[in-house]
């Protein structure tokens, strides 16, 4: 025993008592540092209350056929629009293979006269005008990126510009005829 | 000496910049003296709670407001809403007292073994001011929540200014930026609470360069002579800091996991009322043997300036202590006022966290009598009258000899 070197040698080809301590040592350290900077990586995720906000009801009962209105949720603008019977059409008469991000209006609007889709380009994040009278909507009647010129149609599908998705659809239900909650 | 690294960019960095190098040097074959016992493990760990309450700090700060509508209920938040926020305040909350427990501890150490004497002194001072940093740290710190103790302890301890004569009253409304602890106050205090740890670690650095210059003090109090003396640092005592870490963090995880709020105060789960004071007001126990000594003296500047010398007062105390032995072993009488002093700190905590009224307003001016008795007489007399025991010729004979080794 006592000539026998600590290590792994030539004369002494098993691993050592010490090999296993520094080894196993080196673990506990590696998971407690682990352990304690998950903690503080966590707390830049949303907190309780925040997430609490996340979601929201909205009356549609005074949005006329025709109006747009921009709700906040979670930070960021999501468009209602309550349309036209010529948008509903305009929106479902539509080759999809045409379309960059393919998608049919149904699955896209739960009911026809509603459309309810986040507000935010997916070029790189401004919001598109169109949701007041008299604003540019673009060649397709919907909504127009000013930043760089993405254009999306009246089901907020993208139809011309360097937008590469559709508008998104949050998830909402209608909790009543005339209330949807959004998240 | 010079290392040759196998790795060839480490190797290309360090012709350039050489931080390797010097961190070989300065980190791994740093000679320590052998005969260390575990009292020289409280520097390393008071260096990794300093870093361990900068991390938190910067954590909390992302969620705190500075505002007297907001701080109480973003402390609030932090403890019900942020993911993990109620585990990260108490670790910085525990983390000051752990803090200053470590600081303490290491403090008597230097007074035991005298690290303060020559060549030390410097050492020491910068210790000193490091400690001073903490202080003010910790009393900015306990503001920010703006509990009632919060608001009661700034409004004390800032009030103590205005004893200065004359110019008291607008140095206080100065450091307020009013006329009352409010708003400004706690704004600036944040700033202030913000900056002053990255202070303290410069601070340390300094502390750590004056270290190395002539390495640690030891137990025998007499100097490194010959390569048998010391061991390098790594990885004799990187093995016994790390041994040290587990076990004061097994302490410290008591607190945060199973008594978070024992080292605090009720009050402090408060909002801060500037109308009403809570009926007993205290501070945290790491100033209490200060506040005794404030208020053992029946005058309002007498209280102040003797609470300041009791911090000042150690800055001198290389020169106070003209004893040529510095490790207290050595010296018969020595031990005896110094083992009384360590007891006299206690008997000074405990009158501060007692109402100052009956027989604790006499202990507490015996105790702070003792207190400055033994710097200004005490040491200075017994480096004169005491006669030290005979010294060791070197650090390995005193380990070496079986007959010094048994008794
Ligand atoms: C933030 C607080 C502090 C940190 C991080 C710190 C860090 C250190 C470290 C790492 C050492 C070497 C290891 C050791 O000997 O324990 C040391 C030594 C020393 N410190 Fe500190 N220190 C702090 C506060 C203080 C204070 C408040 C004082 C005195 C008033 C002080 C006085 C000394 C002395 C005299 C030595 C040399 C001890 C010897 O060689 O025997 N330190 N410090
Ligand atoms: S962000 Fe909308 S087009 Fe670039």
């Amino acid at each position: 025993m006592a000539d026998k070197k600590p290590g792994k040698t030539e004369d002494n080809p098993e691993a050592s008592r010490r090999d296993f301590l520094v080894l196993a040592s080196g673990a506990t350290a590696a998971v407690g540092i682990a352990a304690f900077a998950w903690p503080l990586i966590q707390q830049m995720n949303p907190a309780s209350d925040v997430l609490a906000l996340s979601s929201i009801e909205i009356d549609l009962s005074k949005i006329a056929v025709g109006q747009s209105i921009t709700v906040k949720w979670r930070g960021k603008p999501v468009f209602i629009r309550h349309r036209t019977a010529e948008e509903i059409n305009a929106a479902a008469n539509v080759n999809l293979a045409e379309l960059p991000d393919p998608q049919n209006d149904k699955e896209r609007a739960k009911k026809p006269e509603w459309l309810v889709v986040v507000g935010i380009c997916t070029h790189l994040g401004c919001v598109p005008s169109g949701q007041k009278v008299g604003e540019n909507r673009g060649e397709h009647g919907g909504w127009y990126c000013p930043c760089h010129g993405s254009q999306y149609d009246t089901s907020g599908r993208i139809r011309k510009g360097p937008a590469p998705t559709n508008l998104p659809v949050p998830s909402y239900e209608f909790i009543k005829d005339n209330i949807i909650r959004i998240g | 000496m010079s290392v040759v690294f196998k790795n060839r960019l480490v190797r290309w960095i360090d012709h350039r910049m050489p931080i390797f190098s010097s961190l070989h040097h300065e980190m791994y074959e740093y000679p320590v003296p052998r005969n260390l016992n575990y009292l020289w493990n409280f520097g390393f760990l008071a260096g990794l709670m300093l870093i361990i309450m900068i991390v938190t700090g910067i954590v909390l700060a992302m969620h705190y407001t500075p505002n007297t509508t907001m701080a109480f209920e973003s402390v609030e938040r932090i403890m019900r809403d942020v993911n993990y926020g109620w585990i990260i305040r108490y670790i910085h909350m525990n983390g000051a007292s752990m803090f200053f427990i470590l600081v303490y501890i290491h403090i008597f150490r230097g007074m035991y073994y005298g690290s303060y004497k020559a060549p030390r002194e410097i050492l020491w001072m910068l210790g000193v001011v490091i400690f001073f940093l903490m202080i003010v740290t910790a009393f900015i710190g306990y503001v920010l929540p703006w509990g009632q103790m919060s608001y009661w302890g700034a409004t004390v301890i800032t009030n103590l200014f205005s004893a200065i004569p004359w110019v008291g009253e607008d140095i206080v409304t100065w450091l307020w930026g009013g006329f009352s602890v409010d708003n400004p106050t706690l704004n600036r205090f944040f700033a202030l609470h913000y900056l002053l740890p990255f202070v303290i670690l410069g601070v340390v650095f300094l502390h750590v360069i004056a270290l190395h210059r002539f390495g640690s003090n030891n137990p025998l109090g007499i100097d490194m002579k010959r390569p048998q003396d010391s061991i390098s640092f790594h990885p004799y005592y990187t093995i016994k800091d790390a041994f040290t870490i587990g076990l004061f963090l097994i302490f410290f995880c008591y607190f945060i996991f199973f008594n978070p709020n024992y080292l605090g105060h009720p009050d402090n789960y408060i909002p801060a009322d500037p109308l009403v004071t809570p009926a007993h007001i205290v501070p945290e126990w790491y100033f209490l043997p200060f506040y005794a000594i404030l208020r053992a003296i029946p005058s309002k500047l007498g209280g102040v300036l003797l609470m300041g010398g009791a911090i000042a007062i150690l800055f001198v105390l290389p020169w106070l202590d003209r004893s040529p032995v510095r490790s207290g072993r050595f010296r018969p009488m020595f031990k005896w006022f110094f083992a009384l002093f360590v007891i006299n700190c206690f008997v000074l905590g405990y009158c501060g966290a007692n109402p100052p009224e009956g027989h604790f307003i006499l202990i507490s001016r015996i105790a702070t009598a003792y207190y400055f008795a033994y710097f200004i007489v005490i040491l200075p007399l017994l480096s004169v009258l005491e006669k030290p025991k005979p010294l060791p010729a070197s650090i390995s004979e005193s380990i070496y000899q079986p007959k010094n080794h048994l008794e």
